[in-house]
C-alpha cells in the first residue's frame, strides 16, 4: 500500500450520479432534459474514475475524508486498484445502459419513468460509493443505499408478481444488511478499527472464534448480493424488473457489489492469512464450487431467457468468490478481472434479451428459433457474448478463466480446476443450443419482425465490442488487467 | 440577565404565553397560533443557547425564588438536560407550527384553548427536563398529564375513551412515582436530586430503596409507554386530533425516559444500576421485550397511526435497553435515539395527519396513490421510514449503531440480536406502508404509460414546511451525529458514571 494523496476526484466519482438523481426528480415533465442529466453524470463519473487510475497503478491511492460518522470512523473514499475496477466498470456501463434504457422505456411507453431514472442514478452512485469506500462503515452505508434504491426498480411493473418479488428481494438483502451490520460492529469491537487494510485488520493472535464469527456475519452480508447458493433465490425472481435494470443491476452493479464485497472482506478485513489459518477459506471455496455447478445445472432447465441468464450469473459470480477463497496471485487477478469480463458480456446478453423482447415480445428460449435471420445483429452479438462467457475466444471470458484456473493450480486445490472446466462445458450446453436454434432452425411466425431501434442496438454492439477487446487487449483503453494484478498484489501484500 | 435566568425561562416563556393566550385570543383569534409558535421558537432558541452555555461554562444551577437548595427548588442545565431540552423545544416548535398549519377543528376553540394547552404541555415537559427536584418533577409530570388528557379528549368520540384510559393509567403511573419519591424522602429527608445522591449511600442498606426505585421505574415506565405498560398509548395516538399527536408522539414519552435516566444516573449512580441491583438487567430485558412486542404488534395494524403508535412502543424499547445496559456507547445511543426518534416519529405523524386531512383517513387502504396525490409528503414519509428501518445516513441508523456497539462490547449477544431483530421488524412494517403508498397494483401486460395524471392535492405550505424541516433534520442528525455524540452526549453519558 502506497502513500495516500488527498484529492477531490473520489467525490467527483460518487456525487454526479447522486446530484443527477435530484435533478431528475425535478425534471419529470421534460424527458429529454431528464435523460440528459443521466448521460451527463455518467460521462462525468466515468471521467473521474478513469482519471484516478494512474495514481492507483503507481501505488498511491487518492483519498478523501468527509464528515466523521462515528468516533474514529469517517465517511471516507479511497480509490485503490480493486475499487477502481468496480467503479470503472459500473460507470462506463451506466453510460451505455442509459442510452439503452431510453430506447427501451420509450419503445414500451413505461409508466413512472422519472422514478425509474432517479433510482437508476442513485443505484449507480451507491455502487461507485461501495467501490471507493475506505472503511467498512462507509461500505455499509453505500451498500444499504444500493439495496434500497434497487427495490423500486424490482417492483417497477407493480404487478402482484413484481410486488412479491420485491418483498423477497428486500427480505434477502436487508436481512443480509443486518448480518453485515452485526459483522461491522463485531469487527469494530474486536479489531478497534474499520479502515480497510491490505492483508486484513486482525492481528495474528485474534481468537479463531472471532475470525469465524466475523467471517460468518460479513459472509452472509455480502453473500446474498453475490448470490451464492443457498442465498441466491432473490436473483431469478428479481428478473421481473425491466430488462435494463436486470442488465446493469443484476449483472453488474448489485451482484458485483456482493462479489466485490467478498474480495474486500477477504483481502482487506479478514485477510488471506487469517482466512487460511482458520480454515474458513475451505468453507467459502466449497460453497462457491457447489454454487458454480448447481447454478449451471439450473440454467440448463430454464425456458425463460432472463431466468436462464440469472442462473448463469449466479454461477459466474461464484467463479469470483472461489477465486477470492483460494487467494493466490493468479486466482485473485482472475477474480478481479472476471468482474469486468463477466459484467461486460452478461450485460450484452441482457441487452440482447431486452432487444428481442422489445422487437418481438418473446421472452422464452423455445421461441427464439429462427430469429437469427430477422435479427441478425442482435442474435449475432448474443452468440459472440454467450460463447465468450463459456470461455471461447476471442471474447474475454477465456482470459479470466485462464487466470482463475492457473490460480487454482497454484493453490493446489484441484476440485476448483475441475469445477471451472466442467462449468465451461455446462455453459456451452445451455448457450450453444440457443445459438444453433436461432440461426439454423426455421422461424415460426413473425415474418415482419425487425431489429429494434438504434438506441438499443448501438449499446449492445458497443458492449460486445468491448467484451472482445477485453480479451484481445485487456489493458486498452482502461488498464483493467494491470489494475487486477495490482489489486491482487495489494491483497496479498500483507504476507 | 437572560443568561442568568435561562433555566427558568425555558419553563416561564411557554407557560406565560400559554396563560396569556386566552386574553390574546379575545383580541384576535387569528393571533393564537402565531403567538404559540413564536413562544415555542423562543423556547427552542433559549434551549439551544443553553446547550452552548453548558458546553462553554459547565452546568448551570438556578435556585427558584432565590431559595437555595436543598430547601428550595433547583433547576439544573447539564449536558444531558440541556440536550433533551433543546430536542424537546425544537421538535415541539415544529409540531406547533404544524398544528397551526393543519388548523385542526378540534383545537379551534374561541378562546385559544387548544394552543394554550399545547403551550402548557410544552412548559411542563421543559420543567420535567430542567428540574433538579424529585417532587417538582412530579408536579410537572401531572401538569403535562392534565394538559394531555384535555388535548386527547378534544378529538371527541373515541378520543374521549382514549383520554379516559390515559387518565386512569397515567394517574396510576404518577401515583407509583409519587409513592417511590415519598419512600426516598422518608429514608433521606430530602427531595433535591443532588442532595439525595449524597445521602442515599447511608440509607442504601434499607430494603425500602429497591422498593422505592421499583415504584419510580414502574411509574415512569407507564408514562414512557414501554410494553407491557403501554396500554394507554395506541388508542391515544390513534384517536387524538392529528395536531395533538404531532406534539405528543415525538417528545412526550421521551421526557419520561429522560426522567428515568436522570434518576438512575444522577441520583442512584451507575454502580447501583449495574452492580448493586438487578435494575440494569431488568431494564434491559424490559426494553428488549418492548422492542419485540411493539414491532410485532405494528406488523398487524392496518391503520397508519396505530401502526406508528406500536412502532413507538418498539422504539422506546431501544432507549430503555440502552439505559439498562449503561455503557458509554449504549447511553450515547439511547440519548441520540431521543433526538432521532423524536425527528422521525414527528415526521411520520405529521405525514399521517396530513394524509388524514387530504385523503380522508389513515387506513392503509386510504393511502393508495398518495405518492401521486401528495408527492412532497410522500418523500418525507420515505425519508422517515428509511430512518426507522435504519438505513444510513438517516439518523435512526446511528442510534442503533451505538446501541449495537454497546451490546457487543459488553458481550450481551442476546440484546445485540434484539436490536438487529427490531430493525428487521421495522423493515417489514415500514415497507408495508411504503408498498401501499407508492405502488399501484396493475395487470402484467400493462406498462402503465397511458395512465391519466391525477391532480395533486398535497398539504398546504404551512403544513409542509415543518414536515420538510424534520425530514431534513433526520438526515442532518445522521450525517453530523459524531459531532453531537462527541461534543455533548459523551458528557451526558458520563453523568453519574464518573
Amino acid at each position: 500500500m502506497g502513500e495516500a494523496t488527498v484529492s477531490l476526484l473520489p467525490a467527483a466519482a460518487v456525487l454526479p450520479a447522486l446530484a443527477a438523481a435530484t435533478l431528475i426528480l425535478f425534471s419529470g415533465r421534460r424527458p429529454n432534459l431528464r435523460e440528459a442529466w443521466s448521460l451527463g453524470a455518467a460521462v462525468l463519473q466515468s471521467w473521474a474514475v478513469i482519471a484516478m487510475i494512474p495514481a492507483a497503478l503507481a501505488g498511491g491511492a487518492l483519498e478523501l475524508r468527509l464528515v466523521e460518522l462515528s468516533p474514529g470512523v469517517s465517511l471516507a473514499l479511497r480509490a485503490d486498484a480493486l475499487g477502481l475496477v468496480f467503479a470503472a466498470l459500473s460507470s462506463v456501463l451506466w453510460l451505455l445502459t442509459t442510452l439503452y434504457s431510453i430506447g427501451y422505456v420509450r419503445a414500451l411507453d413505461e409508466h413512472a419513468q422519472t422514478r425509474y431514472f432517479f433510482c437508476f442514478a442513485v443505484c449507480v452512485g451507491a455502487a461507485v460509493g461501495v467501490a471507493l469506500s475506505a472503511n467498512l462503515l462507509t461500505f455499509f452505508l453505500f451498500y444499504e443505499l444500493l439495496t434500497v434504491a434497487t427495490y423500486p426498480l424490482v417492483v417497477h411493473k407493480e404487478t402482484p408478481e413484481a410486488i412479491r418479488a420485491g418483498r423477497v428481494y428486500l427480505g434477502y438483502t436487508l436481512g443480509a444488511g443486518t448480518a453485515l451490520l452485526a459483522g461491522v460492529a463485531v469487527t469494530y469491537v474486536a479489531a478497534g478499527t474499520l479502515e480497510f487494510r491490505p492483508g486484513g485488520l486482525f492481528s495474528g493472535d485474534t481468537a479463531a472464534g472471532t475470525i469465524w464469527l466475523v467471517f460468518a456475519l460479513l459472509g452472509l452480508g455480502v453473500g446474498v448480493k453475490a448470490a451464492v447458493i443457498p442465498l441466491h433465490a432473490w436473483l431469478p425472481l428479481a428478473m421481473i424488473a425491466p430488462t435494463p435494470v436486470s442488465a446493469l443491476l443484476h449483472a453488474v452493479a448489485v451482484v458485483k457489489a456482493g462479489v466485490f464485497g467478498t474480495l474486500r472482506v477477504v483481502g482487506y478485513v479478514l485477510g488471506p492469512d487469517a482466512l487460511a489459518a482458520s480454515g474458513a477459506w475451505l468453507v467459502l471455496a466449497w460453497i462457491a464450487a457447489a454454487t458454480i455447478v448447481l447454478a449451471s445445472l439450473a440454467a440448463l432447465l430454464q425456458d425463460n431467457l432472463k431466468r436462464l441468464l440469472a442462473f448463469s450469473t449466479v454461477s459466474q459470480l461464484s467463479y469470483i468468490v472461489l477465486g477470492a477463497a483460494l487467494a493466490t496471485t493468479g486466482s485473485l487477478t482472475g477474480a478481479v478481472q472476471h468482474m469486468v469480463n463477466h459484467g461486460t458480456l452478461k450485460i450484452t446478453l441482457f441487452f440482447c434479451a431486452g432487444a428481442i423482447y422489445v422487437a418481438t415480445g418473446r421472452e422464452r428460449v423455445s421461441e427464439l428459433a429462427g430469429l437469427g435471420r430477422r435479427l441478425p445483429v442482435t442474435m449475432g452479438v448474443f452468440a459472440v457474448a454467450a460463447l465468450g462467457l463459456a470461455g471461447v475466444p476471442p471474447a474475454a471470458g477465456f482470459l479470466s478463466k485462464w487466470y482463475l484456473i492457473g490460480g487454482a493450480v497454484e493453490a493446489g486445490f484441484w476440485p476448483a480446476v475441475v469445477v471451472y472446466l466442467s462449468s465451461s462445458l455446462l455453459n456451452l450446453a445451455y448457450f450453444v443450443p440457443i445459438v444453433i436454434a436461432a440461426f439454423f432452425r426455421p422461424l415460426r411466425g413473425g415474418d415482419d419482425l425487425e431489429e429494434p431501434s438504434l438506441m438499443m442496438l448501438v449499446p449492445l454492439v458497443l458492449t460486445a465490442t468491448a467484451g472482445v477487446l477485453l480479451g484481445l487487449a485487456p489493458d486498452v483503453p482502461v488498464a483493467f488487467l494491470s489494475l487486477a494484478a495490482t489489486a491482487a498484489a495489494d491483497m496479498l501484500g500483507g504476507r | 440577565m437572560i443568561r442568568h435566568h435561562l433555566p427558568a425561562l425555558l419553563v416561564v416563556v411557554p407557560l406565560g404565553t400559554g396563560l396569556a393566550l386566552p386574553l390574546l385570543a379575545t383580541l384576535s383569534s387569528r393571533l393564537a397560533w402565531p403567538a404559540t409558535v413564536a413562544a415555542g421558537a423562543i423556547t427552542a432558541a433559549l434551549a439551544v443557547a443553553g446547550v452552548f452555555q453548558v458546553l462553554a461554562g459547565g452546568p448551570v444551577h438556578y435556585a427558584v425564588g432565590g431559595w437555595p437548595p436543598p430547601w428550595g427548588i433547583e433547576l439544573v442545565l447539564d449536558p444531558l438536560s440541556a440536550f433533551v431540552a433543546a430536542v424537546v423545544a425544537a421538535v415541539s416548535t415544529c409540531s406547533l407550527a404544524y398544528a397551526g398549519g393543519l388548523d385542526d377543528p378540534a383545537l379551534r376553540g374561541r378562546l385559544g384553548g387548544g394552543p394554550a394547552l399545547c403551550l402548557l404541555l410544552l412548559a411542563a415537559m421543559m420543567g420535567i427536563v430542567v428540574t433538579g427536584d424529585l417532587f417538582n418533577l412530579f408536579v410537572f409530570l401531572e401538569v403535562a398529564a392534565l394538559a394531555t388528557y384535555a388535548l386527547i379528549g378534544a378529538g371527541g368520540g373515541r378520543a374521549l375513551l382514549a383520554s379516559f384510559r390515559y387518565v386512569i393509567l397515567g394517574s396510576l403511573g404518577a401515583s407509583f412515582y409519587l409513592l417511590g419519591v415519598g419512600l426516598l424522602y422518608a429514608l433521606t429527608g430530602t427531595l433535591n436530586m443532588a442532595d439525595l445522591a449524597a445521602r442515599l449511600p447511608a440509607a442504601e442498606a434499607s430494603r425500602l430503596v429497591p422498593v422505592a426505585v421499583g415504584l419510580i421505574v414502574m411509574g415512569l415506565g407507564i408514562k414512557m409507554g414501554v410494553a407491557p405498560l403501554h396500554g394507554w398509548l395506541p388508542d391515544a395516538y390513534t384517536y387524538a386530533p392529528p395536531a395533538v399527536v404531532a406534539l405528543l408522539a415525538p417528545v412526550a414519552t421521551k421526557v419520561a425516559a429522560y426522567a428515568l435516566a436522570r434518576i438512575l444516573f444522577s441520583v442512584l449512580g451507575v454502580s447501583f444500576v449495574l452492580d448493586a441491583s438487578v435494575l440494569g438487567g431488568a431494564l434491559a430485558w424490559l426494553g428488549a421485550g418492548s422492542i419485540l412486542v411493539g414491532g410485532i404488534m405494528a406488523l398487524r395494524q392496518d391503520d397508519l397511526r396505530r401502526l406508528l403508535a406500536y412502532s413507538s412502543v418498539s422504539q422506546m424499547g431501544y432507549i430503555v435497553l440502552g439505559i439498562g445496559l449503561a455503557t458509554a456507547n449504549s447511553l450515547a445511543g439511547a440519548y441520540l435515539h431521543i433526538l432521532n426518534h423524536a425527528l422521525m416519529k414527528g415526521c411520520l405523524f405529521f405525514v399521517a395527519g396530513a394524509a388524514a386531512q387530504r385523503l380522508g383517513g389513515t387506513a392503509l387502504a386510504d393511502l393508495r396513490r398518495m405518492h401521486r396525490l401528495m408527492p412532497v409528503t410522500t418523500a418525507c414519509l420515505v425519508v422517515a421510514a428509511l430512518s426507522m428501518v435504519g438505513i444510513p445516513p438517516a439518523g435512526g441508523f446511528f442510534s442503533k449503531w451505538y446501541l449495537l456497539l454497546g451490546a457487543v462490547e459488553s458481550g450481551h449477544w442476546v440484546f445485540a440480536g434484539v436490536i438487529l431483530a427490531g430493525g428487521l421488524l421495522a423493515v417489514v412494517y415500514m415497507f408495508r406502508v411504503l408498498e401501499h403508498v407508492c405502488l399501484e397494483p396493475r395487470a402484467a401486460d400493462d406498462h402503465g404509460g397511458g395512465h391519466a395524471r391525477v391532480g395533486r392535492k398535497d398539504a398546504s405550505p404551512a403544513v409542509l414546511l415543518p414536515l420538510v424541516v424534520l425530514a431534513v433534520g433526520i438526515v442532518a442528525a445522521g450525517i453530523f451525529n459524531a459531532s453531537i455524540v462527541n461534543g455533548l452526549l459523551r458528557l451526558a453519558a458520563s453523568v453519574g458514571v464518573g
